[in-house]
């Protein structure tokens, strides 16, 4: 399995799904082994066996994986195509690239090296992602005979995954976390849509995160739609690691918590956000995370004159992130588009209600979650101001929500991500 | 033989810490207690202590008739107490000698004379009171923060009882006309006004150790031959720095230090008197009457107040703070004062603006990353400030 990240070292929901997954796929009889560009040395082993793409040193011009250097040599070029990364990681990318590279030699007209990988979203991310499709190769070489499936997540390990399948003849199937419709709208990077286009007719089997994607999938990238399968995500409990938040204010709290780009629809928040306090004026307003529209945000929420009720967190990272659930009592996730969006779940295990948007694929399989349009500030300030006015509403949303989500289980996804397994096993055959 | 009038403006703010959402009614200590304490110890150093002993050192050696001019706002003063008493002792040294004049300010170096009437007359009276007890004097001259004045404002503190005003010569006021006369309100003609010369101040403050600059360096005899030349009319230089001009923007390696002993003695030597703000008042008669319709200051070179009400994050806090008045004044906690207080200095509004190409990026250290980061995290404390406020009423 080829991954961008891994537990506990996250920018998004794509290492925490990836983590769920396979912990489920190990109590389906699954053995995993999972390719991550930077292993840290503190993920998770229990369930699978974790592999630093950094500590293998790939071979190159060497005449089985040159046909796909050779394809990706081009996108070398555009390397500062910067998809999650903010300004100021951006900078420090800079900074380290140029220690990257390291122990390379040369032996005739194939050298033979290893590559630091950053495993983030900088400034190399294109050279990054080739180089990981050396590394596709060279796992599959030396893993040769000891894996049936090549799994991959999302486009950046597309053509590991094609080039594992290349070395080995085994079938590939990728997962769709997220397209490039989701993160630009209507304005793809082409490059990325290539790699993602190129991944999908490459596949034998395609996996979606809803049906949502599944839609798009099949419109935007002409996947035929036998090829593909939409497997929701779940969500885990660790435990029942209770956070004691203390609770300065009185007044209730609705909290949006992502990255703030126009993909998570931030600004429809405020709209609403603005509408209930002219209406309400115990409740206050939470932007937790940071992003290329935060500034002008900002700019609108002074500008609507409610910025003594509306509050920005900045950049929250683990624990933070269970105090500001525990400190909540409304989670609103407004985007414009969102293949699942597994926040709402860990909003609703640490019982909050939660507010979606139509447009979202959990909003598939949540009964108890209000949906609106992410467009619709009206609706969506009409749901904000329900579940705060009204206990009834919102304890319901609470216990039923809470069930619901306690009977998402990732082991009944990995059960139906190995039907994938099989049926792609089969149509190789 | 022309006359200088030298006044220093002495201020400090005080820093907010980064005060988070998770704070808000979890504790109520807004104030960076260590970077005050770091700022006001190493201006103290640098500026106050030594320039205050080289100015009493010139009063030693000319007596009565070097007279200089001084404000000090209520926070400056209050840090030196904390962290620096040394410095605060040095001022009343200088306040002794008879030959220091201290100016009323706005206690708190805020913006009150644009946003309220009644918090602009409260803020001055504070000063006043200040300054009688830390230095023993009844200023009769006014300096409004960072020299803000319009025609409205003049008579506001004509009202109050000043006879004279410190204000920018700003040359979009001025015209043709020279700062080196006395003016008068245009509302309440009894108010003299003195009027800072902006470009023989800025060779200091500014282009001093500027190696770039065509006049670098600048000796005594030179600055002395521009300010008598027959180029530069009129009866008075008004040379109004801020205080910090001295040893700290400009450091002691730049020989400000020096340059200004020798630009004394020297323009001593020829005849040049140095008096203070309420001297140059009371003895020369206004030219004309200044009008200014809308407010000036001498920030930026648009010299207007757009560095603090530029924006609509500016404009969102100043409004939410100011409206938090009658609540305060309500419930009158003396600590509750404080923080209205410290959340009025102008600075706090300064850091959030999003002027580009601002002289301010050298006159003001920006402790923050961002005029939004600087927007966030007072937010933050003022909304903690009105929760406190609102459970009190």
């Amino acid at each position: 399995m080829f991954g961008w990240e891994f537990p506990p070292h996250i920018a998004g929901g794509l290492g925490t799904a990836c983590y769920g997954l396979t912990r489920g796929l190990a109590r389906a009889g699954v053995e995993v082994i999972f390719v991550v560009p930077k292993a840290y040395g503190d993920e998770d082993n229990r369930f699978v066996r974790v592999l630093n793409a950094s500590d293998i040193d790939a071979l190159y011009g060497d005449a089985v994986s040159g046909d796909i250097w050779e394809r990706v040599k081009f996108i070398t070029i555009d390397s500062n195509l910067v998809p999650y990364a903010t300004e100021e990681e951006l900078q420090k990318e800079r900074e380290e690239e140029t220690t990257r590279k390291s122990g390379s030699y040369t032996k005739g007209d194939v050298w033979r090296e290893r590559y630091n990988f950053s495993g983030k979203y900088g400034a190399n991310l294109m050279e990054e992602v080739a180089r990981f499709a050396m590394i596709g190769a060279e796992v599959a070489r030396r893993l040769e005979g000891k894996f049936d499936v090549i799994h991959a997540h999302d486009w950046l390990t597309y053509y590991a995954g094609m080039a594992a399948k290349n070395v080995s003849g085994k079938p590939l199937v990728v997962h769709i976390h997220a397209t490039e419709y989701d993160r630009s709208g209507e304005n793809v990077n082409s490059v990325v849509y290539n790699i993602e286009k190129a991944g999908m007719s490459a596949a034998d089997r395609v996996i979606a995160v809803s049906h949502l994607t599944e839609r798009i999938v099949v419109e935007r990238y002409g996947i035929p739609a036998e090829k593909v399968t939409a497997v929701h995500n779940a969500v885990r409990f660790a435990g029942n690691d209770h956070i004691d938040a203390k609770r300065g204010v009185n007044d209730k709290i609705i909290t949006f918590l992502g990255r703030i780009t126009f993909q998570k629809g931030p600004e429809y928040f405020v709209e609403a956000a603005a509408k209930v306090l002219k209406r309400v004026p115990n409740v206050r307003f939470v932007m937790a995370g940071s992003g290329d529209m935060l500034n002008s945000i900002i700019r609108r929420v002074a500008k609507l004159g409610i910025a003594d009720r509306f509050h920005f967190t900045g950049f929250l990272r683990g624990e933070e992130v269970q105090r500001m659930f525990a400190l909540s009592d409304v989670y609103v996730m407004p985007s414009v588009s969102e293949p699942f969006g597994i926040s709402p779940l860990e909003a609703m295990k640490s019982n909050v209600p939660v507010i979606i948007s139509k447009q979202s694929g959990v909003a598939e399989v949540l009964n108890y979650a209000i949906k609106v349009d992410y467009w619709d500030i009206d609706a969506l300030a009409d749901a904000m101001y329900g579940l705060i006015k009204y206990p009834a509403l919102s304890d319901m949303f609470i216990t039923k929500g809470q069930e619901e989500v306690t009977a998402m289980k990732w082991n009944n996804a990995a059960l139906k991500v190995v039907d994938v397994y099989k049926d792609a096993l089969n149509a190789a055959r | 033989m022309k006359t200088v009038c030298l006044y220093f403006q002495i201020h400090q703010p005080l820093r907010l810490r980064r005060y988070r959402f998770f704070d808000m009614g979890v504790n109520t200590d807004y104030l960076d207690e260590s970077l005050n304490r770091a700022n006001v110890r190493a201006v103290a150093e640098r500026c106050y202590i030594p320039m205050n002993n080289l100015l009493l050192s010139l009063i030693e050696r000319h007596g009565e008739a070097f007279k200089i001019g001084f404000s000090i706002s209520g926070f400056a003063v209050e840090l030196m107490k904390q962290y620096a008493p040394e410095a605060l002792d040095s001022f009343r040294r200088l306040a002794a000698t008879g030959c220091v004049e201290f100016v009323a300010e706005t206690y708190s170096h805020s913006l009150s004379s644009i946003t309220s009437q009644e918090e602009f007359k409260e803020e001055v009276a504070r000063d006043m009171a200040m300054i009688e007890r830390e230095f023993g004097q009844k200023p009769t001259t006014f300096r409004n923060t960072e020299m803000i004045y319009s025609d409205a404002i003049g008579a506001a503190v004509a009202d109050m009882g000043f006879t004279a005003m410190l204000t920018e010569g700003a040359k979009h006021i001025l015209g043709w006309k020279t700062p080196n006369y006395v003016y008068a309100n245009a509302v309440n003609p009894r108010l003299k006004l003195l009027l800072r010369n902006s470009s023989l101040c800025d060779d200091l403050r500014y282009r001093f150790s500027d190696k770039g600059w065509d006049n670098w360096p600048l000796s005594a005899d030179k600055y002395l031959q521009w300010i008598s030349s027959t180029d530069t009319p009129g009866d008075v230089i008004n040379l109004f720095l801020d205080y910090e001009t001295f040893g700290y923007h400009q450091g002691a390696e730049t020989g400000i230090f020096d340059f200004f002993v020798s630009f004394v003695d020297k323009a001593m030597h020829a005849g040049v008197a140095f008096e203070n703000p309420a001297k140059v008042a009371e003895r020369l008669q206004p030219v004309s009457v200044l009008h200014v319709p809308y407010p000036i200051s001498w920030t930026d070179e648009e010299r207007d107040i757009t560095a603090w009400f530029g924006n609509e994050l500016q404009n969102e806090a100043i409004g939410k703070l100011y409206a938090q008045r009658d609540k305060v004044y309500r419930i009158g906690d003396e600590n509750l004062m404080h923080v209205w207080r410290f959340l009025q200095i102008s600075n706090h509004f300064y850091y959030m603006s999003t002027k580009w190409f601002t002289q301010g990026t050298v006159a003001n250290v920006n402790p923050y990353g961002s005029p939004y980061e600087a927007f966030i995290n007072y937010m933050n404390v003022l909304s903690d400030f009105i929760r406190q406020l609102d459970e009190k009423a």
